[in-house]
């Protein structure tokens, strides 16, 4: 089975730590030797790290010319049979989408930092902000699916940055992890358990690398598989077939098969007090955090207030939201409004509002707990 | 194409994708031979060869012909991607192949840094000065007064010496050929198969289709005439004056 139990790779014992380190972290325990990246503010920490720790693993790393480089090795070095990162912020994020777009298409598993700050263009290059999720989703050209996984804390900067890790390599997807400044930067506290899951590419000779299944098998470079590896129109052995209309349709129903079939095993989100709700908060990231306390202090005074948080933003838990009983609905976000699109999308009917906050700064709990007081 | 080249293409995948008379089936040719020797000599294992290309017609030249581990990338990316491929693998033996356009263009900072870091790359430029699939634009290597899509009145432009370029950041090994000259061409390739740090030669192909048939070089063999008329040695170019050596090419290994 290519699921296996590793012990981690640093000793099991509560740490102090920052998110961009833990992510760091991560990675190096879900198997991570592999890292190319090019500096830039608020995400550098984890290039820093990784440049140091990989060494001592026995990795690799490289800082390269750009962020296109960055991507582009890591897609190397994964044909490779080598698991790689890179990590970035939103100006990054937008030169890595082409490459992004290749790893789709050529099913390549890498995982995508994207420590995100205020923009556009280069914006407050040192403040929080959540306005990439759906350049995330959307970003790259041509029809796709992708998965992106949002922490809300240093425990999951670490823990999700080994699923992403995984499911990149189950699924064979790029898959994309959006933090943002704060969850970057703050430091509280990491548990790391004494073992990790870890899920290894699934290798088989002599089956075609890009059909026949719905995930199929995926060798490296170097093992006698004479792999014909190509962004275009491709069948199932990686000839390009860019003029055959049945080649690409069933392809590209593949890239979005995969993961549409697989939603349930993909999709994670907490709920919070959402069972008898009035008004159902929805947040991510570090704006969860905020509205998660919002919620606290409201019940305690009575108000029937509760919590939806999408772990994977991207699947969107469409369906377990669809069941909160809510009246009313608050999106709160660190961008001028793009989640509540979706919100908007999987609700009609339903009275949807919004807190938007793009100062470069947190969303305060107090200002959370105003605005549904203004709501109620 | 020799028969006892045949093992290393895929067969099922021709005819190839070259117009007839272009330079790149030629250099197909040279880079197969100087593999066909280092193999038949023990030096080099065809299963332990990636090779990565970028977009274009010189792209084409190992994906999807070459039977081996090929990355056919994106535009310009080839070098980035097979950084990736050498600094995991030192095992496998990495070749880059591509066009003027994709390597020097919008490759270019990727050329020179990985020239710079020295990575034990092979990289050969499948250089036709023009935008060969993509209809015949001006490239970083059209020579000044070429006449392409974009420079109807004739390429204003200094081009590159990608040679100078590439020697100018210490790469190990770097040479210019053309196409007519097959046996110094394929002795070029197996040195650099053979060096180890970075390895870049430079080929002059012809592209009938989308620069000759702009620039009065109707056929291969009036290419042949042009190109015999103003090709000259490293050596002689040595000692030839900065005005002399205009319009030249400088074929040969560059110390
Ligand atoms: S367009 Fe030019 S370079 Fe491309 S295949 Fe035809 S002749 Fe060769």
């Amino acid at each position: 089975m290519p699921e296996r139990i590793e012990k981690a790779l640093l000793s099991p014992q509560r740490y102090f730590l920052a998110g961009n380190i833990a992510c760091a972290e991560g990675a190096l325990a879900a198997g991570c030797r592999f890292y190319a990246g090019y500096p830039i503010t608020p995400s550098s920490e984890i290039m820093e790290h990784m440049a140091k720790r990989l060494k001592e693993v026995g990795g690799f790393f490289i800082q390269m010319e750009d962020e296109i480089g960055s991507i582009s090795a890591c897609i190397g070095a994964s044909w490779s049979g080598v698991k790689a990162m890179t990590a970035t912020s939103g100006p990054g994020f937008s030169l890595m989408l082409e490459g992004i777009g290749y790893a789709l298409m050529t099913e390549t598993p890498i995982v995508i930092v994207n420590i995100q700050r205020q923009g556009p263009a280069t914006g407050q290059a040192t403040r929080p902000g959540q306005g990439d999720i759906m350049q995330a989703r959307w970003g790259a050209h041509g029809d796709y699916r992708i998965i992106a996984l949002s922490p809300w804390s240093v425990q999951e900067m670490y823990d999700l940055t080994i699923l992403a890790f995984n499911l990149s390599e189950r699924y064979r997807v790029p898959v994309i992890l959006l933090g943002d400044e704060v969850i970057g930067h703050l430091k509280e506290t990491l548990l790391v358990k004494p073992e990790v899951v870890i899920f290894d590419r699934n290798k088989e000779k002599g089956k075609p690398p890009f059909g026949g299944e719905l995930i199929p098998p995926m060798p490296a470079f170097g093992e006698g598989e004479a792999l014909l590896v190509t962004g275009s129109t491709h069948n199932e052995w990686g000839v390009r077939k860019v003029y055959h209309p049945e080649v690409q349709d069933r392809l590209n129903r593949r890239l979005c098969e995969k993961i549409d079939k697989n939603r349930g095993e993909i999709i994670r989100f907490e709920t919070y007090f959402t069972e008898d709700c009035d008004i159902c908060l929805i947040a991510f990231g570090i704006t969860a955090r905020s509205s998660y306390y919002a919620v606290d202090s409201l019940r305690k005074e009575g108000i029937k207030v509760g919590l939806f948080r999408p772990i994977t933003i991207w699947p969107f838990p469409e369906e377990e939201l669809k069941k909160i009983p809510a009246r009313k609905i608050l999106v709160c976000e660190m961008n001028c409004g793009q989640l509540i699109n979706e919100v908007q999308r999987i609700l009609p009917g339903k009275e949807i509002l919004g807190l938007f906050k793009t100062k470069g700064e947190a969303i305060y709990p107090w200002e959370v707990m105003k605005k549904i007081e203004e709501i109620l | 194409m020799s028969r006892h080249l045949y093992k290393y293409l895929r067969e099922e995948v021709f005819p190839t994708p070259f117009c007839p008379g272009c330079g790149h089936g030629i250099l197909l040719q040279a880079i197969l031979r100087a593999i066909d020797e280092l193999s038949t000599s023990g030096h080099l294992d065809f299963t332990k060869m990636v090779f990565v290309s970028g977009i274009g017609c010189g792209a084409w030249i190992p994906s999807p012909h070459f039977k081996a581990d090929t990355l056919h990338t994106l535009h310009g990316r080839a070098i980035a991607y097979a950084t990736g491929v050498c600094l995991t693998r030192p095992d496998l033996k990495v070749v880059v192949i591509s066009g003027d356009g994709d390597l020097a263009a919008i490759g270019g900072n990727h050329l020179i840094h990985a020239a710079r870091r020295n990575l034990p790359l092979v990289v050969i430029c499948a250089n036709n000065s023009i935008y060969g699939m993509t209809g015949g634009q001006v490239s970083p290597t059209t020579p000044e007064g070429c006449l392409t899509e974009t420079t109807p009145f004739g390429n204003e432009e200094r081009p590159f010496d990608l040679c100078r370029l590439v020697k100018s950041c210490e790469a190990d090994y770097v040479s210019r050929w053309t196409v007519f000259h097959t046996k110094p061409l394929i002795k070029a390739i197996v040195k650099a198969l053979t060096s180890k740090g970075f390895s870049f030669i430079d080929v002059i192909s012809p592209c009938v289709t989308q620069f000759g048939r702009r620039n009065r070089l109707f056929s291969i063999y009036d290419y042949f005439q042009e190109i015999k008329k103003v090709v000259i040695s490293y050596e002689k170019a040595k000692v030839m004056g900065k005005g002399d050596l205009k319009g030249k090419i400088i074929i040969g290994e560059y110390d």
